[in-house]
């Protein structure tokens, strides 16, 4: 904790956790899709479920998915500008199991015709968890540099991308892979000490049985 | 490296100091930048904050639910047209208070301190007592190390989250730390800012948080009122050499306990307290349709 924690963040309320939080989770969707997203569909869950409307949390992800920043003002304009921006959206009420109360599961659809999932939650003082991604159990908070690699369930690859990571002289903090099935679909997310280049994300990414490799700077 | 452990530590490691001298070097060294780049970050803030204000005392402006917006604008009028009953900066503090937390409610853009539910009271305090008293800026963005220095100490011994602790936890830290900057920009010495730290504290032990229909709105913005009054009270206090009886951390453990003991439908759920009367569950029914 630091003195900014007290004082801070710079954002726009009403809420840390309803707002705040909502528009990291928005923008860690936008920056996996790696798109322009044409579509949101956002499930709540909780108490976002039932209190967005008064709190701005549909707002707050929206703005987050267009990649505003938590402190910039025209959230309150979000939903408006989406649609001006050729972004459709809708909201839903998400039916989960054991999920934090302040949960939102983003699916969105990019101008390419790509599409990502997410499923994250607002834990409190615009703190947030990332659950899932392309309906794989992951857990980041985005308070690291975080690498996450979608790829196929095949022996190797930990070693082959974490040897392009040890090359660069950057130390891992965490590491977790999950996966749908023996030989599916994995997800290998990486926490990180210091920045990872668009360089080395690109080598990553055109890797074989690697289908898409995401930096998200700490946010 | 200083640990935020103790009120008391602080004030003794800040020795001759300001505690906000102490706590800038101190994070300066934790975070291995220059001190004047920390200060300059603590500046941008300040700014919002006064940005705050002055967005949050507009006549017209109203919250989605209806229940905020306008008090501010109102205060203002009264003061303006001399029908106050307290004096000009204490009037002129509750107009900052009601500004910035209505703006809040507004979705409008504010600092957290420490909370967004809490936001008006530290803004308020140091920037009504800069104006009357024509206090340099330098001395005001100082005080907000001096504040952040007693809110790691709360949020590390207790809480600063009204889910977890009460209102006492948001509001009650924000006051806290509003008295702490208020007796260190008067001149006051650090054992003076640890007592100003308990009593406000100690004033505002217990007190729920009861969100109607879970807004941040009512009570929060009036609060937001009281917790500048009670930490200019604190400090008028510690100023004039009065102590507290308990001291700083102890209080502050007190709260802590007050906390854990409080029913899980004074933590922020809107189950207890004014959540629970017929007027704001006729609030909720109305906006949530539930």
């Amino acid at each position: 904790m630091n003195v900014f924690d007290i004082i801070g963040p710079v954002m726009i309320g009403p809420s840390s956790s309803h707002t705040a939080g909502a528009v990291r989770i928005g923008r860690i969707a936008r920056a996996l899709l790696n798109d322009e997203p044409v579509c949101a569909r956002i499930g709540l869950y909780g108490s976002f479920a039932k209190t967005y409307r008064g709190h701005g949390t549909d707002k707050a992800l929206v703005g987050g998915i267009l990649g505003m920043e938590p402190d910039d003002i025209r959230i309150r304009d979000s939903l408006s500008l989406a649609t001006g921006q050729g972004l459709r959206y809708s909201f839903e009420e998400a039916v989960l199991e054991n999920a934090h109360p302040n949960t939102a599961v983003i699916a969105l659809t990019g101008k390419g015709g790509g599409s990502v999932s997410v499923q994250g939650a607002s834990v409190g003082g615009g703190n947030i968890v990332i659950s899932r991604i392309g309906g794989l159990a992951v857990e980041l908070t985005g308070q690291s540099v975080s690498l996450i690699v979608l790829h196929e369930d095949t022996p190797g690859i930990i070693a082959t991308v974490t040897n392009f990571i040890a090359a660069q002289g950057i130390n891992i903090g965490s590491l977790r892979l999950t996966r749908d099935q023996k030989g599916g679909l994995a997800v290998m997310t990486l926490e990180v000490d210091s920045p990872i280049s668009p360089a080395l994300n690109s080598i990553v990414s055109q890797l074989p049985h690697v289908i898409s490799s995401t930096v998200l700077d700490p946010q | 490296m200083i640990r935020y452990h103790s009120a008391a530590e602080l004030a003794r490691q800040a020795g001759g100091q300001n505690i906000s001298d102490l706590v800038l070097a101190d994070q300066a060294a934790q975070a291995e930048r220059p001190r004047d780049e920390l200060y300059r970050e603590m500046r941008e803030r300040f700014l919002v904050m006064k940005q705050s204000v002055a967005d949050g005392v507009a006549e017209n402006l109203r919250s989605a639910s209806g229940l905020s917006g306008g008090g501010a604008w109102k205060l203002q009028k009264a003061l303006d047209e001399g029908r106050t009953l307290c004096g000009p900066m204490f009037g002129s503090a509750l107009v900052k208070a009601l500004a910035v937390s209505e703006l809040n409610a507004c979705m409008g853009r504010i600092v957290a301190a420490p909370t967004a539910g809490s936001c008006g009271i530290l803004p308020a305090a140091v920037l009504s007592l800069m104006e009357a008293r024509d206090i340099p800026e330098e001395k005001a963005v100082m005080s907000l190390f001096t504040a952040s220095g007693i809110g790691m100490v709360i949020a590390n011994n207790a809480s600063i989250s009204g889910a977890e602790g009460g209102c006492q936890a948001e509001c009650g830290s924000a006051s806290a730390m509003a008295a702490a900057a208020l007796v260190e920009m008067c001149g006051g010495t650090p054992d003076m800012v640890c007592h100003a730290v308990a009593i406000a504290l100690k004033n505002v032990l217990g007190l729920v948080c009861d969100p109607v229909a879970g807004l941040v709105e009512v009570p929060c913005v009036k609060r937001n009122a009281a917790g500048v009054s009670n930490a200019f009270t604190a400090a008028e206090l510690a100023l004039a050499g009065i102590e507290s009886t308990i001291p700083a951390d102890e209080v502050i453990l007190a709260m802590k306990r007050v906390g854990d003991a409080m029913s899980g439908s004074l933590k922020e759920t809107a189950e207890g307290g004014l959540a629970a009367t017929p007027t704001a569950v006729a609030i909720r029914q109305k906006i949530f349709g539930q």
